[in-house]
């Protein structure tokens, strides 16, 4: 831990600042080295800014901005210092070469967090929680994993952990005072507070379908014939042109994907090939992507051309969509309409013209309001949004299920308890309260242990 | 004036369970032993409840029995009434308990002290111990004889500065009137051993011919006794009543009118009491919503009248005691031969020990029952063998025996006492041990027998006949889970008769043994190549196959909590520079050195968050080492 370590820890896209960060025990002395300060008096103070220049070989680099954190008071608990720089890779990637050069060297990923579990700075579920942060894509997935960083699903796993408490320690003392008229355990009492943790576990395992939504986004594939209008209903959500655009059918021989953010929410649209039968090979590889792509889908939006009646092809896609959640898009309609509503199944659809920027934000609701979005993003609760505790919320429900089959089946109650006890190791895997080096190495394999 | 007198390979100071078990291990391991009590007639007293055993009490007096230990034989030999425990919630806490004549276990347990060769039983009160560069060299009694020895184990139970006290009234004394042992606590001080105050009590003893049983419950013992030790077949004999009767309103109000004058109330007593053993008016205070309290009757033995009034400790005056008592229901009128008292006396923090009960810095120097914080008969006969063997182990050169949690109760006790200490008297409990389903008082013998055998308190003989009894139960269970039941009529007629569902195919018979109103002995109407088996063999065969699952738990548990257990810290490690854990935990582990991360973990003040940085520290310290 005696090197000084320093990496970008701003996103690689383009933004207009971006931060570099050094850590260890030479932070000052490198950038007392390369960082010229317009106020020359050399003083270091406790969470302060400091406004200057990146001066390399005599020559200044860029006007930046340095916060200095004294040791113990930073993420770290070392002496950390963050060059708030201009962004862009070029000018990110010198400023990090100069700060190498001098003494430090590049961090592994997410060493900065490692350090500050080691130095004592944050537990395990809060480093856990960090390497979510680090890889959030967006704001609400951001907020659920600095939930987590306060303590939100420690306290939510404490409550059961409550709960669970109270059941052993009453089983124990029927078991340690058996002459004695300690009130015995009924069933009915057993069951009330298994009860209790069962519904408490399904409410946190189902909201990790939330929390893969807040984390991964929805799948939304737009499906049609081709010509419909798919790659230009993908453009006008993207509100670029990314998508090629052309009169000629079949034009998308391949899937897109995009990533939009609907309030807050990632949402991932792929345009698909289209669908229908070809003999192209090209074509055909495209539709088959395409079909996979659809299978997997949250959400369909079917296009059509409302200037054209349904046809045999336009039948056929109808056909697939009955078990999707789909919102059918009847575009063109800035064109003369022929189709028939009534053709379309009773399916919810909305009227469009991407052409004449005709109902795009409310395909934008309507998207929110299908994807059941609106319980994702209103939600205050605790959501999981981490793999490895989604695997222990259920396996703990699992175990439950075992319990009342055992409680059915008259099974004495001190061998009951081992398993009510089984269910609380697990949930101390997800806090840290049990510690097992499977887990600790699961989690650090993430921070690059052991180099 | 101090002369020299003889010269031993172990000595043990305190003839109380504890005492009574290292001083026979050391001597049945061949050692040159002397034991000391201050009177020859305190020899395995039992100043408090007269019975042995009880929820996880059983479980060491089992455990015991299967290292060699003296004192489930002894309980055997003067049983008054037996009865197995909690066999209404599963077979890992049932608790063999039994009602012991007094007297009888005093002297059959002296006897055995003096029959045991290589063991010296001496009336003596040891007034100081000589260390010299460290180490134990001799201890030396009140008349000034000197016993060189190569070490010492103290088992000192309350005797140590013991103060008792009856209300207002207070004077120093040993339990059951025997004086204190005085100077020794000094002389303990001088050497390093740092001493604090505990407190335990005991109720009144009654005239049996005073007493009104009519108005209280009879409590019978079990049909069939199931012994202690596994050397003993089950046997018949005439048993004793125990009675049951319950305090009341009237009891608690005397309690409450003059709760000022008890010692624990009004804060002269210091020394701090069991949460577990409460003394009545304890119960009365803490649980005031509570209409009545059980207090059991239990004989003392079967040539006295007194009779032990379980339930009623106290330090209350004596008059108050005699209201309180004459307050219950069927004691009206009833003669107290002895009041109860509270009495306080020193012991150690037991966190300065090895696991093997030896101080840490004072090489040679064992501690064993009560001086260690702890409570109870069975715990501290527990800690004495354990203390006893590796006192032996190590002036014979060889490596300690440390039972872990996984292997004994005496394992979690000796863990709990070594590594979390205890703050007041510490008593065994089932909900202490974390794998108790596979501690269990049946199997005590295939855990543990082995290991008695290797050093040296199991016979050959007793351990062949364990050989013998493991090979039958292994064959049983196969034959068992080979065995395919066919669907017949007769199968099906015994389904019925026993609410059980019938079979719509074959199945093994070891499956039908699972369902949980089919037992082993019942299965015997349909199995048609039935072997005659003991029934202790029977009784382990059904409980490995009927929970066989939830042992599958236990054991993948075990796995996990070794894991941890064989990561052992290294000796020269200095946690005040580990920067990552609480400044709390730095401490505690520089003063425990714990021996492996498993017991850093039991450490209070360590927590798990602390011992990730020790996991992650161990691997980046195993790295240095392999790089440099």
């Amino acid at each position: 831990m005696e090197d000084t370590i320093a990496a970008i820890v701003t996103s690689s896209s383009i933004a207009s600042v971006g931060i570099i960060r050094v850590s260890g025990k030479k932070t000052f002395e490198i950038i007392e080295k390369i960082f010229v300060p317009i106020n020359k008096i050399n003083k270091i103070e406790q969470q302060k800014m400091r406004y200057g220049h990146i001066v390399y070989n005599k020559e200044v680099i860029d006007e930046v901005l340095v916060s200095y954190f004294i040791s113990p008071i930073s993420f770290t608990r070392e002496n950390v210092c963050e060059i708030n720089c201009h962004g862009g890779t070029v000018i990110l990637n010198k400023i990090l070469d100069i700060v190498l050069q001098n003494g430090a060297r590049m961090a592994e990923p997410g060493e900065f967090s490692k350090r500050a579990f080691l130095n004592g700075r944050i537990d395990l579920t809060q480093a856990e929680a960090v390497i979510d942060v680090i890889n959030a894509k967006t704001e609400k997935s951001l907020n659920q994993a600095q939930k987590q960083l306060n303590g939100g699903l420690k306290n939510k796993i404490g409550e059961i952990e409550a709960v669970v408490l109270d059941i052993l320690s009453d089983i124990e003392a029927n078991i340690d005072y058996p002459e004695y008229d300690v009130e015995e355990v009924s069933n009915n009492k057993l069951i009330s507070n298994l009860d209790i943790i069962n519904n408490k576990l399904i409410k946190l395992e189902k909201s990790f379908d939330k929390g893969k939504i807040l984390k991964e986004g929805i799948n939304i594939v737009i499906i049609g014939k081709p010509n419909v209008g798919k790659s230009s209903i993908l453009n006008a959500l993207l509100g670029e042109e990314r998508a090629i655009v052309t009169n000629v059918k079949g034009t998308t021989r391949d899937t897109i994907e995009e990533y939009i953010n609907i309030k807050g929410i990632p949402v991932k649209i792929v345009d698909t090939a289209g669908i229908r039968e070809s003999n192209d090979i090209v074509e055909k590889i495209g539709i088959e992507k395409s079909m996979q792509a659809f299978n997997i889908a949250d959400v369909i939006l079917a296009v059509f051309d409302a200037s054209k009646e349904l046809d045999e092809e336009d039948r056929n896609i109808l056909c697939k969509l009955d078990n999707k959640k789909t919102i059918i898009l009847l575009n063109k309609v800035d064109l003369d309409k022929k189709i028939n509503i009534n053709e379309l199944n009773n399916k919810d659809y909305l009227y469009i013209s991407v052409k004449e920027n005709i109902g795009i934000d409310e395909l934008e609701d309507r998207i929110f309001n299908v994807a059941n979005l609106d319980n994702v993003a209103g939600d205050n609760d605790v959501i999981l949004v981490n793999i490895r505790h989604k695997n222990i919320v259920s396996k703990s429900i699992k175990q439950l299920t075992d319990i009342y089959e055992d409680i059915n089946k008259k099974t004495p109650i001190d061998i009951i308890s081992i398993k009510i006890m089984e269910i609380l190791n697990l949930l101390g895997e997800i806090t840290g309260k049990t510690v097992t080096d499977e887990v600790i190495s699961k989690i650090f394999s993430k921070f690059c242990l052991g180099k | 004036m101090k002369y020299e007198a003889e010269e031993y390979d172990v000595a043990v100071i305190g003839a109380g369970h504890a005492g009574c078990e290292a001083a026979l291990a050391c001597a049945r391991m061949g050692l040159k032993t002397v034991i000391f009590s201050i009177s020859l007639e305190c020899i395995a007293n039992m100043p408090c409840n007269p019975n042995i055993g009880g929820t996880s009490k059983g479980h060491l007096v089992r455990e015991i029995d299967a290292l060699g230990g003296e004192i489930g034989k002894n309980a055997d030999r003067s049983m008054l009434q037996s009865r197995m425990l909690n066999t209404s919630k599963g077979p890992a806490v049932y608790s063999l308990r039994v009602q012991s004549d007094r007297k009888k276990y005093h002297q059959d347990m002296k006897h055995v002290l003096e029959l045991e060769n290589n063991l010296d039983v001496k009336q003596a009160q040891i007034v100081d111990i000589e260390v010299i560069d460290d180490k134990v060299t001799a201890v030396v009694t009140q008349i000034g004889a000197t016993y060189k020895t190569k070490a010492v184990i103290l088992a000192t139970g309350t005797y140590l500065m013991g103060r008792i006290y009856i209300g207002d009234v207070n004077y120093e004394s040993g339990p059951d009137g025997v004086f204190p042992a005085k100077q020794l606590s000094d002389n303990l001080k001088r050497i390093g051993v740092e001493l604090r105050r505990f407190k335990t009590g005991t109720p009144a003893r009654v005239n049996k011919r005073s007493i009104d049983f009519s108005k209280m419950e009879e409590q019978f013992g079990d049909d069939e006794i199931i012994p202690f030790s596994f050397e003993n077949k089950s046997y018949e004999k005439e048993q004793e009543k125990c009675y049951l009767t319950y305090t009341n309103e009237k009891t608690h109000q005397i309690i409450k009118d003059n709760i000022h004058r008890s010692p624990l109330y009004s804060g002269v007593i210091k020394g701090i009491g069991p949460r577990y053993c409460p003394s009545i008016e304890d119960k009365v205070m803490r649980f005031a919503d509570k209409e009545r309290h059980q207090i059991f009757i239990e004989p003392m033995g079967e040539n006295t009248e007194e009779m032990y009034i379980q339930g009623m400790s106290s330090s209350l005056p004596e008059e108050v005691q005699i209201k309180i008592y004459h307050s219950i229901s069927g004691l009206e009128h009833c003669e107290i031969m002895r009041p109860a008292y509270a009495i306080e006396y020193d012991c150690i923090d037991s966190t300065v020990l090895y696991p093997t009960l030896e101080h840490k810095k004072i090489p040679g120097l064992y501690f064993a029952g009560q001086i260690n914080g702890s409570s109870g008969y069975e715990e501290a006969a527990a800690q004495g063998i354990i203390a006893g063997i590796n006192a032996a182990l190590k002036i014979k050169g060889r490596e300690p025996l440390i039972l872990d949690r996984s292997e004994a109760y005496i394992g979690v006790l000796v863990d709990d006492l070594v590594t979390k200490g205890t703050n007041e008297p510490y008593r065994m409990m089932t909900s202490r041990a974390e794998y108790r389903l596979l501690l269990r008082q049946d199997n005590a013998d295939i855990r543990l027998t082995e290991k008695g055998h290797e050093i040296g308190l199991i016979s050959d003989e007793r351990y062949n006949q364990f050989i013998n009894k493991k090979n039958n139960i292994e064959k049983e269970i196969l034959r068992l889970k080979a065995y395919n039941v066919k669907p017949s009529e007769k199968v099906q007629e015994f389904l019925k008769k026993y609410n059980s569902s019938i079979l719509d195919s074959g199945i093994k018979m070891s499956e039908l043994l699972k369902r949980t109103e089919i037992n082993y002995k019942i299965l015997g109407e349909i199995d048609e190549n039935r072997l005659e088996l003991p029934r202790d063999v029977c009784e382990e065969v059904e409980i490995e196959i009927k929970y066989e699952g939830y042992i599958k738990i236990q054991k993948d548990q075990v796995d996990k909590f070794k894991h941890l257990e064989k990561k052992l810290m290294p000796k020269d490690i200095d946690y005040t520079k580990i920067k990552g854990i609480s400044l709390e935990a730095r401490q505690k582990l520089n003063n425990l050195k714990p021996v492996s991360l498993g017991q850093a973990s039991r450490i209070s003040g360590v927590s798990p968050s602390d011992i990730a940085v020790l996991l992650i520290y161990l691997e980046q310290y195993k790295g240095k080492k392999n790089n440099g």
